[in-house]
């Protein structure tokens, strides 16, 4: 061997590194940033001061309230949720090798929210049963999703067809229930169908938390097998993945996190289906995806939620600010897709 | 490379959801050789690589690395030792040489382990060999299917097994780039003793470059032994059911096999 090999191929990984180093620290600031700012700005403005006051736990007349009960659990709301979509939908994107395969475009999020709207409006379950039963709905619709596209294996193209299919059936589901409980009011339809972090509490942004705490770090240990499986199932083996065992794993982490981050705040439209690519896009190809995503979901949730709320006359939920930014994404996705060769 | 580690499969039964590929098949793979496995289409070959390394579980019977059964080994320990490339394996979008080449450290490296000084002189080893150097720094996806192929290989090299089994490393490439890709298999092995299995479709490749033919048929072993021992007319006939002649290629001594069929054969070939 060379030594100029060895230098040029210490280099590129030096420079590799260095790229996701610069992107993941800038994502870092720009979170920090919007989390910040959506703190501070609203109907009346507070400082940092006032803002970091209200967090270290003083009482600031005024602040104490609109920061400290309104405004700070929406907008860690809207950080967790966004690192549970970001996290979830690039892994099954990477599992299936496919940016179409995300839990928000084959029904794993619709399946959770409908649950959810069930457990809530029909069986009226405190926030803990509502996460639970999320959790099984999502889990089922997954099993199933799978069942029905397994033919020798697991075809993207099939699964997502499938998946497709189910999102539609589960929409609808979601609608019906919204109807039937005579519970047919903007903020609930909205919340179940879009996604919306309106009238957001503790009581539903301390179960998201516990979740990503407790699934995250299992999908971070998974992370370099999920880079292995983009190689193709042979090839993974081959290099000692175990297919079986990270599949599993990661589908009930991943399917966990959508779950209860979506029923905390409904099925946040395309944050889960976008993160991934635009994060594959920053950091470059080869290293893992997770923590990038998570990063970018989180960025995608705060942001739409501030645009919602201010950038026009009425208030729009978040759902519908990233709906307007993911739908062009799909089209393109399916446009090229088609071009390429026919099939998805 | 010192070790030579014995590869035998016993009895071994393997096929798909309903229907058996192959049969109660015994055979020992020579260690430190050139292994060719031959047949016609869908006769198992690439079946019979794929339960060589475990990516296919038996019915029945065994395949045993050095006395151990492959299907109870742990994944990555199975990994260091023997590695197989798949007939088509997929390059994530964008993903740079190097970075790919990079992918076959996985079974050297632990869950969170940071990439080591070991790993960067794999990875360029791997390049030197394959005279991939110069293409490090170039996304797989922009690549001819040639340099792409020895890529692949790099790949297959950083992993630094002592076994190498390629389901058809020659299939879409031109016959200069076949040529190239058998002859480096074969500095491969003469370097290192690297122990290759390959699954071939030309016979008269195999025949040359394999130092040992595996000749299936009807999901069982037809023959196994040394090309000019394994390729004879009665073996091609059997194997293929196609009538032949085989000659000695003037170019390496091995036998060369030429194909009669109903048109253009002279009165003086039958």
């Amino acid at each position: 061997m060379s030594t100029t090999t060895l230098e040029a191929v210490t280099r590129g990984r030096v420079r590799r590194n260095r790229r996701r180093h610069t992107v993941l620290t800038a994502l870092g600031i720009a979170v920090a940033a919007i989390f910040a700012v959506s703190l501070m700005v609203g109907q009346t403005f507070y400082p940092p001061g006032d803002v970091l006051r209200v967090i270290l736990g003083e009482t600031v007349p005024g602040a104490s309230f609109t920061v400290g009960e309104l405004r700070l659990p929406r907008a860690v709301l809207a950080l967790v949720t966004g690192l549970c979509f970001g996290i979830g939908g690039v892994t099954f994107q990477t599992m299936l090798r496919n940016p179409l395969a995300s839990p928000d475009i084959i029904g794993i999020s619709s399946a959770a929210g409908a649950a959810a709207a069930f457990a809530i409006i029909v069986l009226s379950l405190d926030e803990t049963g509502v996460s639970i039963f999320a959790i099984v709905a999502a889990l089922g619709v997954a099993l199933l999703i799978y069942l029905l596209s397994f033919k020798d294996g697991v075809a993207g193209t099939r699964l997502v067809l499938i998946g497709i299919g189910i999102a539609a059936m589960l929409n609808s589901a979601t609608s019906y229930i919204l109807n039937q409980a005579g519970q047919w009011d903007l903020q609930a339809a909205t919340r179940w169908l879009n996604g919306s972090l309106n009238g957001s509490t503790w009581d539903e942004t301390v179960p998201v938390l516990l979740a990503l705490l407790v699934f995250g770090p299992i999908l971070l240990a998974q992370a370099r097998n999920l880079t292995m499986l983009q190689l193709g199932d042979d090839t993974a083996a081959a290099l000692g993945t175990r297919l079986e065992r990270t599949r599993l794993v990661s589908i009930v982490a991943a399917v966990g996190l959508i779950a209860f981050a979506t029923s905390a705040t409904g099925p946040i439209a395309f944050v889960a289906f976008l993160a991934g690519p635009i994060a594959a896009r920053l950091v470059g190809p080869g290293g893992s995806l997770l923590i990038p995503s998570a990063l970018v979901g989180s960025l995608l949730v705060l942001v739409a939620d501030f645009i919602g709320q201010f950038a026009f006359d009425t208030r729009f939920p978040v759902g519908v600010i990233t709906g307007v930014l993911g739908a062009p994404y799909l089209i393109f996705l399916l446009v090229r897709t088609n071009r390429a060769g026919g099939s998805l | 490379m010192t070790t030579t580690h014995s590869l035998t499969v016993e009895k071994l039964t393997v096929g798909y959801a309903d229907r058996i590929v192959i049969d109660s098949l015994d055979l020992l793979v020579p260690p430190g050789r050139i292994t060719a496995i031959v047949g016609a289409n869908a006769c198992g070959k690439s079946t019979l690589l794929r339960a060589m390394s475990r990516l296919l579980a038996p019915r029945a019977g065994h395949v045993l690395l050095d006395g151990r059964e492959v299907h109870r080994m742990p994944a990555k320990e199975l990994a260091r030792t023997l590695g197989l490339l798949p007939q088509s394996p997929i390059a994530p979008e964008g993903i740079t040489v190097a970075d790919l080449v990079g992918r076959g450290r996985n079974p050297h490296q632990r869950i969170l382990s940071r990439w080591s000084k070991d790993d960067d002189v794999a990875v360029a080893a791997a390049l030197d060999a394959t005279h991939t150097a110069d293409l490090a720094d170039r996304p797989v996806d922009e690549l001819s299917g040639g340099q792409r192929q020895r890529v692949w290989i790099a790949m297959a090299l950083a992993q630094q097994t002592d076994l190498l089994l390629l389901d058809e490393p020659t299939t879409f490439l031109d016959v200069s780039h076949q040529v190239e890709v058998l002859d480096l298999l074969t500095d491969l092995n003469a370097a290192r003793g690297t122990t290759i299995v390959m699954v071939l479709h030309d016979l008269n490749m195999a025949a040359r470059y394999a130092d040992h033919l595996i000749a299936l048929a009807g999901g069982g072993l037809h023959a196994t032994g040394e090309p000019a021992e394994v390729l004879t007319e009665e073996c091609v006939r059997a194997v293929f059911g196609l009538d032949s002649q085989v000659i000695t290629d003037p170019v390496s001594g091995k036998p060369l096999m030429l194909p009669i069929g109903r048109h253009h054969v002279s009165s003086t070939a039958v």
